[in-house]
């Protein structure tokens, strides 16, 4: 099954607290037809979907690059403080990460 | 001139040949011919100018193009060039092996029309026996892993049948239901009278579509494009013309718009002669209702311009002659009066739901034979076609 309807998006209302207890086990990855790109001509990193561009900003493209499914959230999260000391890694990814599995675009 | 900023999107409509001889089709009355249509090489040509352009995304559409055998070809090179391909068919060819070299090929996903729920009422929409390869390819597309959007274009003869498209949806593994109401252009313009839904059957569908997305929450995605004539709303024109996406139809036209080679003095551009990149930044014709310069009262001034870009400018040339009139849809348009005669008289006429067809080499099932009331246009056409 493509990942476009991930059981967190299966049951809109209930997601976040049915994530709470497998948030540790979570190894974030793109769905299947979600595309990432680095567009040359505008230097910006995409999300492309089969009806929609995302525009990431900031270090959201670095972000994204190590969902493949291998790493747990908190192995990004230690990963990308260690490449950005000082950035409110730890604050801030697991949020992100949450959103984009909520619209849909991780698994 | 400021700097243009560069397209994101790219419509390629690969053939006008089609299987299915929709009633709401809004391609040209006058069809590309195949001998006329872009090889193999050009189209590669085009998604590479395209990409190196800024494009990320491409719909792989026509017609249907399934019926380019070297369709596999065309996704790979849209594919090397960068782009997301996505496939706009109507299902009808779309075996297992012809997905599967789709899919080594690139393609990213798929939208598949559906024209009803119930497959006689779908097959006398479509004007040729399709319902069964459609309900097939989405058994095969999500097979494949494949993201699948379904789109429906409304009008009156579906519209009271929204729950069961959506139930449809549902069954099929839809990700996406995409509603969109019928556009008068092309050929949809000739069947106008038979596909103008009424005012009641537009706020009904609204209501269930209310009710089904507090019901499917994520689950499915619908999407609902307005009938901009009975909501007396513009329609934003494809995110403004010249900004967001462009056309190259079958023969290699470049247009901004779908539609835009209805327009008078348009003197489109064609992919033979000019590189995309210069034909989207210098051209007559994408120039010519880019940005606000255009513009007239009342959108000049109105604080919705940012939004619809003005509406469409295909509808404003249809229905008053001029392509830089506020479009009518528009309540607040100084030709709003052509649009609320035209519901008035089309709601109030009879309601038979006989489109007139596309020739093509089918017999057309018993009950399309009728020759729909009310045209004003094209009434002799008709009659030549159908029968009387
Ligand atoms: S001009 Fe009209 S038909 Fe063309 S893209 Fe704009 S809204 Fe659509
Ligand atoms: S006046 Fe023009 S800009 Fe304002 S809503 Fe109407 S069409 Fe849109």
């Amino acid at each position: 099954m493509t990942s476009l309807r991930p059981a967190a998006r299966q049951n809109a209302a209930g997601w976040a607290p049915a994530l709470v207890p497998n948030v540790t086990a979570w190894r974030p990855a793109l769905a299947r037809g979600v595309l990432p790109r680095h567009d040359p001509v505008r230097d910006a990193d995409l999300l492309l979907l089969p009806e929609r561009v995302v525009v990431l900003h900031g270090r959201a493209g670095a972000v994204l690059a190590r969902c493949d499914g291998s790493r747990t959230v908190a192995g990004i999260v230690a990963e990308l403080s260690a490449e950005y000391p000082g950035a409110p890694v730890a604050a801030e990814v697991p949020d992100f990460l949450a959103g984009l599995r909520k619209e849909g675009w991780l698994t | 001139m400021t700097t243009v900023a560069p397209p994101w999107a790219l419509l390629a409509e690969l053939t006008h040949a089609c299987p299915l001889r929709c009633g709401y089709c809004s391609n040209p009355v006058e069809l590309v011919g195949r001998s006329a249509e872009l090889t193999t090489e050009q189209w590669a040509g085009v998604f590479a100018q395209a990409g190196a352009l800024g494009v990320v995304h491409t719909h792989l559409s026509g017609g249907e193009p399934l019926l380019r055998r070297d369709l596999p070809d065309l996704v790979a090179a849209a594919d090397a060039a960068g782009l997301y391909t996505q496939l706009v068919t109507s299902g009808v060819g779309l075996g297992e092996r012809r997905l599967a070299g789709l899919v080594e090929s690139g393609l990213r996903s798929v939208q598949l029309s559906v024209q009803h729920a119930d497959p006689a009422v779908a097959e006398r929409i479509a004007g040729a026996r399709s319902f069964a390869a459609k309900e097939r390819a989405a058994r095969l597309i999500r097979e494949a892993g494949l993201p699948l959007g379904l789109n429906a274009v409304l009008h009156r003869g579906n519209l009271d049948a929204l729950d069961e498209l959506i139930r449809l949806a549902v069954a099929w593994g839809a990700d996406r239901l995409e509603l969109a109401h019928t556009q008068y252009h092309g050929w949809a313009l000739r069947n106008r009278a038979a596909l103008l839904p009424t005012p009641g059957q537009v706020e009904r569908a609204r209501s269930t579509i209310a009710r089904w997305r507090e019901r499917l929450g994520d689950y499915l995605e619908l999407v609902w494009v307005a009938p901009d004539l009975l909501d007396a709303t513009a329609k934003p024109c494809m995110g403004g013309w010249g900004r967001i996406s462009l056309t190259v139809a079958p023969d290699g036209t470049v247009l901004p718009c779908p539609a835009a080679g209805s327009l008078p003095g348009l003197d489109p551009p064609n992919v033979r002669e000019h590189q995309l990149g210069v034909i989207w930044r210098e051209s007559k014709a994408f120039n010519a209702f880019r940005g606000e310069s255009w513009m007239p009262d009342p959108c000049r001034g109105c604080a919705l311009r940012a939004t619809d870009h003005g509406g469409c400018r295909c509808q404003a040339y249809a229905l008053t002659g001029d392509p830089a009139r506020t479009d009518p849809a528009c309540r607040h348009a100084p030709d709003h009066h052509v649009v609320r005669d035209l519901v008035h008289d089309l709601v109030g006429g009879p309601r038979r739901l006989a489109y007139a067809y596309r020739e093509a080499p089918r017999e057309a099932p018993q009950a399309q034979r009728e020759v729909p009331r009310d045209l004003r246009r094209g009434i002799r056409d008709l009659q030549r076609e159908e029968g009387p």
